[in-house]
């Protein structure tokens, strides 16, 4: 395997986690609501997505297992913040806090277990053409689902009448509400879908990353997720360069410190930080004042008038 | 805002603690302040493995209550004192992150008894205790030396702290010994425990010809990679050959049961002291998991090696230890580098080639 083809694998399996939990959250965001409970969500998905492809012996069903995880976390997270108008910071956080205990006490049973990893696709001749047939041809389900996710989310934002309507929701929900629109449901939908993507992103850690399940695996993703979509600035195409950017210099890093150019390790770790929120703070500066800003009522509790 | 969240969850737990022990007044209360959480598989575990030993030799006598997941820092004092506060009389804090907070609530609480692992500072009630892991590591270099088809070993280093740094140290200087040319990459990762970044990190050590991996951070992750490229690794705390039925060649155990079941013993009968308890592969507080995946003439070589520094005729830091250029590191002990030197190593020995990081 050619040095540059093992570089890019490990950029893609970095990268999707990432991806796949702020797409969520970049819906959840755009509906007007600020859920701080990725990493709960997540580390719920991974939990219940390795019991799940455990007890069966299959990664698809512990996909939906990891799915369904993030789901109901994301619903306990409706029912307080919207059905009872709670503050979103405070459930947000009290979700990642729930998450992260139930997870360790769900997935006590089954660390130390193993499970085969999720197979990666091959499509015929297509996965045999030299470097790039492996890379973009012979993924894990998870890798051509994450693009496919990203594009569907794009495309119900910007052209279908549900995305208006959610953007809409997002940016000013006493008008939506005005002009007839179920802004509590529609909300209660987006929450709902960020949990779904959450728990796959979750999920994917144990069935795909690296096959075993230990509590906290997720190591603090779900607040990278976050980030990303605010330094995405709430745009679908920036979240991927952004997550792909942070895979990217991650992978990059770890590789440069093998090389030995003795660099400090410290400032190895930090760059992709750095790196990320450089570059699309510069992206942002470039469209200038067309760039998307945040929507106007994020984060902002909304009880309809009786 | 993750540091707010810990603090949050440590208080809760603390709480919790309080909660289910509020019984049984007539027995001696043992405390343990874990880093992580006991599910890790790595040092957190082999802690809890060891507290479980000693609930099965002493359970008539003793209670025990564990708190997981405290962070390092003043965050782990609120901890300490909750468990001296319910009546613990010893507390075993399991990181060197807690020396400081250790220390100050051992001031607090001068009838409680405190053992602080892997720290430096003690009291009239508060020893400590680590194990001498550099030892495991010599034998690994031996092993990872007479393995190596590359002659590139791959380290996955998780902070550059004096042990971690003696580590590998003592690697290269069991390696040397079998083949004085052997090189070493390094990657820091900056964290004790993430699985997805220390397989990474073993992806692109692997990537670059190492083909014998070994690690200073907790998960099998890295174990779990060498299994999958099948090349090979040692496990770290605990025995780890699940994930590497192929791969794992041996790996360091972390074996503190037996002195968990002495110093409360000593304390049931009166007589613990204060002391610095530094043991190691002679004490069985380290301990090596079987020699696999490798023949008999290496298996031979890790034993005799293994021997040799349990009657002390093999002794890692052996004088002359030779800096990176070249010259002789000031030999303090005598025969060999006495133990400041090695606790607070802060110097890479000849043959790695990396810059020392942070000087």
């Amino acid at each position: 395997m050619l040095i540059v083809e093992a570089i890019i694998l490990s950029v893609i399996a970095a990268s999707t986690p990432l991806l796949l939990a702020a797409a969520g959250e970049l819906v959840v965001e755009r509906s007007g609501v600020l859920n701080l409970g990725v990493e709960g969500m997540m580390i719920m998905g991974a939990a219940c997505g390795f019991a799940g492809a455990y007890l069966s012996g299959s990664t698809f069903v512990g996909a939906l297992c990891g799915i369904a995880a993030g789901v109901a976390l994301a619903f306990v997270f409706a029912v307080l913040t919207l059905g009872l108008a709670v503050n979103q910071v405070a459930a947000g956080l009290a979700l990642t806090i729930l998450g992260t205990g139930l997870s360790g006490l769900i997935g006590a049973g089954f660390v130390g277990q193993k499970i085969v990893p999720a197979p990666h696709l091959y499509i015929p001749w297509l996965s045999d053409i030299p470097v790039a047939g492996k890379i973009l041809f012979a993924q894990d389900g998870f890798v051509y689902f994450s693009v496919l996710l990203v594009v569907g989310i794009w495309w119900f934002l910007y052209r279908t009448r549900g995305g208006l309507i959610l953007r809409a929701v997002g940016d000013s929900h006493t008008s939506a509400h005005a002009l007839g629109y179920p802004v509590l449901k529609i909300r209660l939908l987006a929450v709902l879908f960020g949990g779904g993507c959450a728990g796959l992103a979750g999920a994917f850690l144990p069935l795909a990353y690296t096959p075993f399940f230990i509590p906290g695996m997720t190591a603090g993703r779900g607040w990278i997720a976050l980030a990303l979509v605010v330094f995405s600035s709430w745009l679908p195409g920036r979240l991927v360069a952004g997550a792909y950017l942070f895979g990217a210099v991650t992978i990059l890093q770890l590789h440069a410190q093998a090389l030995g150019l003795g660099i400090p390790s410290q400032l190895m770790t930090a760059l992709p930080y750095l790196a990320t929120v450089i570059v699309l703070v510069i992206i942002s500066r470039a469209r200038g004042s067309a760039g998307s800003v945040a929507p106007a009522s994020l984060g902002t509790v909304f009880v309809p008038d009786r | 805002m993750k540091k707010l969240l810990m603090t949050a969850a440590a208080a809760a737990l603390a709480l919790a603690a309080t909660a289910m022990n509020a019984s049984a007044a007539d027995k001696l209360k043992v405390g343990f302040i874990y880093l992580g959480p006991v599910g890790d598989l790595g040092w957190t575990y082999m802690h809890e493995v060891a507290r479980q030993a000693l609930v099965k030799e002493l359970g008539d006598k003793i209670e025990t209550t564990y708190l997981e997941n405290v962070n390092e820092g003043p965050d782990s004092e609120r901890s300490i004192v909750q468990l001296a506060r319910t009546g613990h009389q010893l507390i075993f804090t399991t990181s060197f992150g807690y020396m400081d907070p250790t220390v100050k609530v051992a001031k607090q609480f001068p009838k409680v008894k405190f053992e602080h692992a892997t720290g430096y500072k003690r009291a009239e009630n508060l020893g400590t205790y680590s194990g001498r892991f550099y030892e495991g590591r010599y034998i690994q270099g031996v092993i990872a030396a007479k393995m190596s088809k590359t002659g590139t070993l791959g380290y996955i280093g998780s902070f550059p702290i004096p042990e971690v740094i003696s580590g590998i140290n003592a690697t290269m200087l069991g390696a040397q010994s079998v083949n004085p040319n052997i090189k070493v990459k390094i990657i820091w990762v900056n964290t004790w425990f993430d699985p997805g970044k220390e397989a990474d990190a073993a992806k692109a050590l692997a990537d670059q010809g190492a083909d014998v991996l070994m690690q200073h951070t907790d998960s099998p992750a890295a174990m779990q990679v060498a299994q999958q490229r099948g090349i090979y690794a040692f496990g770290q705390d605990s025995d780890m050959i699940k994930f590497g039925p192929k791969s794992q060649l041996t790996a360091i155990v972390n074996n503190w049961g037996p002195y968990y079941i002495k110093q409360t013993k000593a304390v049931l009968a009166g007589t613990w002291k204060s002391e610095d308890t530094w043991d190691g592969l002679k004490e069985k507080m380290v301990v090596m998991a079987p020699y696999t995946n490798m023949p008999d003439d290496v298996k031979a070589l890790a034993q005799k090696t293994e021997a040799g520094i349990i009657d002390g005729s093999i002794v890692p830091f052996k004088c002359p230890v030779l800096g990176q250029d070249g010259k002789p590191i000031e030999c303090k002990g005598g025969t060999h580098l006495d133990a400041g030197q090695i606790l607070g190593m802060n110097f890479y020995v000849k043959g790695v080639d990396e810059k020392f990081p942070s000087k």
